[in-house]
């Protein structure tokens, strides 16, 4: 298969970036990013500097990969991320435009590679369990109903890859944010803070991410398809306290 | 080099006591004198989160450093299966005895005891620990912790959260890590990478890192230095490691004097998708678990290895592993899985995709799985593996067979450290898979999490603590001569590295070809005249690479082929040491298969009275002419035995 690739080139926050073209020729069972690895080798060869982009597992788990393939974040193929794209999901496009994620939030690093910086704010707001090393009961002293339990399980699952944010025209981390929430407030064990979501909020608009209009475009390209519903739990422990 | 003497600290006396008296004679340091201390740790995953959340909680200052954007993309993340402890919540025999004894007899007697007997003593309170952090391990109906039987093991000890269990673990870790940035205990520093060690006479002191947004080397200085920096698992190019692992950290500071320990004890990990191509970056695990209910099988015949799976008729397939070891079946250790697999394939009965004209996989079958237990049970139990083998492979193991071969997964050998977690340059600590410390020739499943976390919230706080009460905090306001020196080769190195005197080839190109001479002299068998000529091969590449490695762009700004560059330039050195280790050990044992010691029916021959020994190896300042020092292991509470999972 030959694609004509259109890749965002920038060379730091403070420069203008644009798109570069070049052509590669891949099989099917190779991996998006396997694709931009091929491509880097020529670019080395030829001379040129490889292009800057974000990865780390490959497994579709750390979160790292983070690439806007044809204006979808992730790309076609949808609830996993940019790495466990195959160049068989692209067999009908002939062009590819290679983007990073897109928000004010996250300056551009270089060329693909944005600063999610913000989202580690927002954690240290509050999004954890305060429990020393050492001071936890035996484990089994409170029960969790499975259905509780599964429930956080579902939201627990983010990576924080912040797709969510890249397809928000908001630009809204209301999804991350109510994931942790979600995943920890509901559990018996983190409903002692009862100001999580409050102080989490605060820490998104600090952060200069935009609010929620309920566009879901965020469920749409999460990763781990993660559900707005967290958006309800959310705003219910909110508004209840 | 300087004489150096080899001394484990282990305490004495009766196994359950020693860490509870040990922890007693250690030193502490009161509370309103902590902040006086400034402690780094590099390396976030789960050992470096933990240690450094801790000591954060305990009041030291504590400067955190990892490579990637985020403590939490650390590698820990993609542990799937579980992570083991002694709880006996399934009342079906368990205690810490026996997860010792297990440990130690999977790890082919090539352990510590006291260390171990420790790790099973903690296991317990890291569930404690994660589920108060509210890490959602899988429960039953009644709302109690659920437990699963794992990787060979006859009770049912591992604690999982469905197939992300690493994930959960770590992102609890995060968060305490996280509470501590927000509380100012911990300075963190993402996308920054260790290029060296500083010691002040003999002891570690400080680190230089570089910012790999801007290139810029710095220098930090603290009291002590502790690294939790992973394994060394990508020396083979493929594995199942994420692609920014590197030995680094810890190879830098094996060159400043540290240790290395066993460093031909490679885990191979049985049920990995099989290589699909020559691009391929890396190799994807799936979990141990899929054996508790997926059957492998291989044809019977070499005749019908290019027919479907469902062609095959159930009289032509030969359940291998549950022929040759009935009583543990599938079930067996990782090692034995993996070896029984590259048997079948070196026979020509491999399925797949041929790589080098040679067809490399055998088949794991739910089939039987799914008409028992129903496809809504299997699918609960695995359905995100299921997942993420279709988007993969392109096939649906729903309906037809997974394939699988063995990879390189994990590394039991690493920085030699003491009982203390202490490795032979004072002031320097290493934790989690980083050191060799547990494990033996061979992990078994679910204890590489136990391992890091024990070592991260349990015993590093102590020791680290234990150290730091018998020095005098070093003032960091100061410059000194060392720091300077440090920065100087540091510099150097990357200069030397940009300006090749004939660059014409990328740093990956170098890492595929390292990775073939490794993983076919040092990977799953070992023989003396394959891993000799592999020595020569890997000295004469690493003297090509110097001359012709080829890097453009700047190193003043984000260059990711110089970070890869970087990290093969050691890779390269530390992959020679591997094979002079497994050249040394003359017998097999766990992982190390050496063709001259494997008995008629295929099984891995010990030969303790030798080889019953800790391999530490230290760096002489020719890599080719290590020094051996040996730390004898004795077996006081355990005898010996040959491994038999027949």
């Amino acid at each position: 298969m030959i694609y004509k690739l259109h890749i965002w080139r920038q060379k730091n926050a403070d420069s203008k970036g644009d798109f570069e073209q070049h052509e590669i020729e891949v099989s099917e069972d190779t991996s998006f990013l396997e694709m931009l690895d091929a491509l880097n080798e020529q670019l080395i060869e030829s001379d040129k500097e490889a292009i800057a982009f974000d990865f780390d597992c490959r497994e579709g788990i750390c979160g790292s990969c983070n690439l806007v393939i044809n204006g979808t974040p992730h790309g076609k193929h949808q609830g996993t991320t940019t790495c466990q794209q195959y160049m068989r999901d692209y067999a009908d496009e002939a062009e590819l435009w290679v983007e990073p994620w897109r928000a004010t939030a996250f300056p551009i690093i270089k060329d693909l590679i944005v600063d999610r910086a913000p989202f580690e704010k927002i954690i240290q707001a509050g999004g954890y369990i305060e429990i020393r090393t050492g001071s936890a009961g035996e484990a089994n002293t409170i029960p969790i109903e499975k259905e509780v339990s599964d429930a956080a399980f579902d939201s627990a699952t983010c990576i924080g890859c912040a797709a969510c944010v890249a397809a928000c025209p908001n630009a809204s981390a209301t999804l991350f944010v109510a994931a942790k929430v979600t995943h920890l407030s509901t559990l018996p064990q983190g409903q002692m803070d009862k100001k999580r979501a409050e102080k989490l909020l605060a820490a998104m608009d600090e952060q200069g991410f935009g609010g929620c209009s309920n566009y879901r475009e965020c469920e749409r390209v999460c990763p781990k398809e993660i559900s707005v519903s967290t958006i309800t739990t959310m705003n219910k422990l909110l508004y209840q306290g | 080099m300087s004489d150096f003497e080899l001394d484990s600290h282990t305490p004495k006396g009766s196994l359950e006591t020693r860490w509870t008296q040990h922890k007693f004679d250690l030193k502490i340091v009161s509370p309103a004198n902590r902040k006086k201390y400034n402690i780094i740790v590099v390396g976030t995953g789960l050992a470096g989160a933990a240690a450094a959340a801790s000591l954060g909680e305990m009041g030291y200052n504590v400067k955190t450093f990892c490579f990637q954007d985020s403590p939490r993309r650390a590698h820990s993340i993609a542990a799937q299966g579980g992570i083991n402890a002694a709880k006996n919540y399934q009342n079906d025999g368990d205690s810490v005895w026996r997860l010792f004894y297990d440990t130690i007899k999977g790890g082919d007697y090539r352990a510590r005891e006291s260390n171990v007997f420790r790790l099973a003593e903690l296991s317990t309170s890291i569930i404690d620990q994660a589920v108060a952090q509210g890490v959602p391990f899988a429960r039953e109906y009644s709302g109690y912790l659920a437990n699963r039987s794992f990787g060979g093991a006859q009770v049912s000890r591992t604690f999982y959260a469905r197939g992300q269990t690493g994930q959960q673990l770590l992102i609890g870790a995060y968060q305490a890590m996280s509470k501590q940035i927000d509380e100012g205990t911990i300075t963190h520093h993402s996308r920054c990478e260790m290029q060296d060690l500083i010691l002040i006479d003999g002891k570690a002191k400080g680190i230089v890192s570089r910012d790999l947004v801007t290139g810029k080397l710095e220098s930090h200085m603290a009291d002590v230095v502790v690294l939790c920096t992973g394994g060394y698992g990508n020396v083979f190019y493929l594995s199942t490691n994420a692609k920014g692992c590197n030995a680094s950290a810890a190879w830098r500071a094996h060159k400043q004097g540290a240790l290395f320990a066993n460093p031909s004890f490679t885990q191979i990990h049985p049920t990995c998708i099989p290589q699909a191509g020559e691009l391929q970056s890396k190799l994807t695990l799936m979990s141990e678990s899929l054996r508790n209910d997926g059957r492998i099988w291989a044809p019977k015949n070499k005749e019908d290895c290019d027919k479907k799976p469902e062609e095959i008729a159930e009289d032509d397939r030969d359940y291998f592993l549950e022929r040759m070891y009935p009583a543990f079946g599938n079930l067996v250790p990782r090692d034995i899985a993996s070896r029984a697999v590259k048997l079948i394939c070196d026979d020509g009965r491999g399925v797949g995709h041929a790589i080098d004209g040679k067809k490399l996989g055998v088949y794991l079958d739910f089939a039987n799985a799914i008409k028992v237990h129903g496809l809504d049970a299997i699918s609960e139990k695995y359905g995100n593996l299921f997942d993420m083998y279709t988007h993969i492979a392109a096939e649906d193991p729903y309906t037809t067979p997974m394939r699988i071969y063995p990879a390189v997964h994990y590394t039991m050998g690493g920085l030699w450290v003491d009982y203390n977690l202490m490795t032979s340059i004072d002031g320097l600590f290493a934790g989690g898979e980083a050191n060799f410390s547990d494990h033996g020739a061979n992990r078994l499943g679910a204890s590489a999490l136990m391992q890091g976390l024990a070592d991260g919230y349990f015993i590093l706080p102590s020791t680290v603590s234990n150290y730091l009460a018998q020095q005098k905090p070093l003032d960091i306001t100061k410059t000194y001569p060392e720091e300077e020196q440090a920065l100087q080769s540091c510099k150097d190195r990357i200069k030397q590295l940009m300006n090749t005197p004939d660059p014409q080839k990328t740093p990956d190109e170098f890492h595929r070809k390292l990775g073939q001479i490794i993983w076919n002299a040092c990977g799953m068998a070992r023989e003396k005249s394959v891993l000799e000529a592999a020595i020569a091969d890997i000295k004469a590449l690493r003297e090509q690479f110097w001359q012709q490695v080829k890097i453009t762009g700047s190193d003043e700004t984000l260059n990711q082929t110089l970070e890869r560059a970087g990290r093969i330039a050691d890779f390269f050195e530390l992959a020679e040491l591997m094979c002079i280790d497994a050249l040394t050990r003359e017998e097999s044992c766990g992982c190390h298969a050496r063709e001259e010691h494997i008995t008629d029916d295929g099984e891995a021959q010990r030969h303790d009275e030798e080889f019953s020994y800790v391999a530490a190896w230290q760096y002489s300042g020719n890599l080719s002419v290590p020094v051996l020092y040996k730390e004898e292991l004795d077996f006081e509470f355990v005898r010996p035995t040959t491994r038999n999972y027949r």
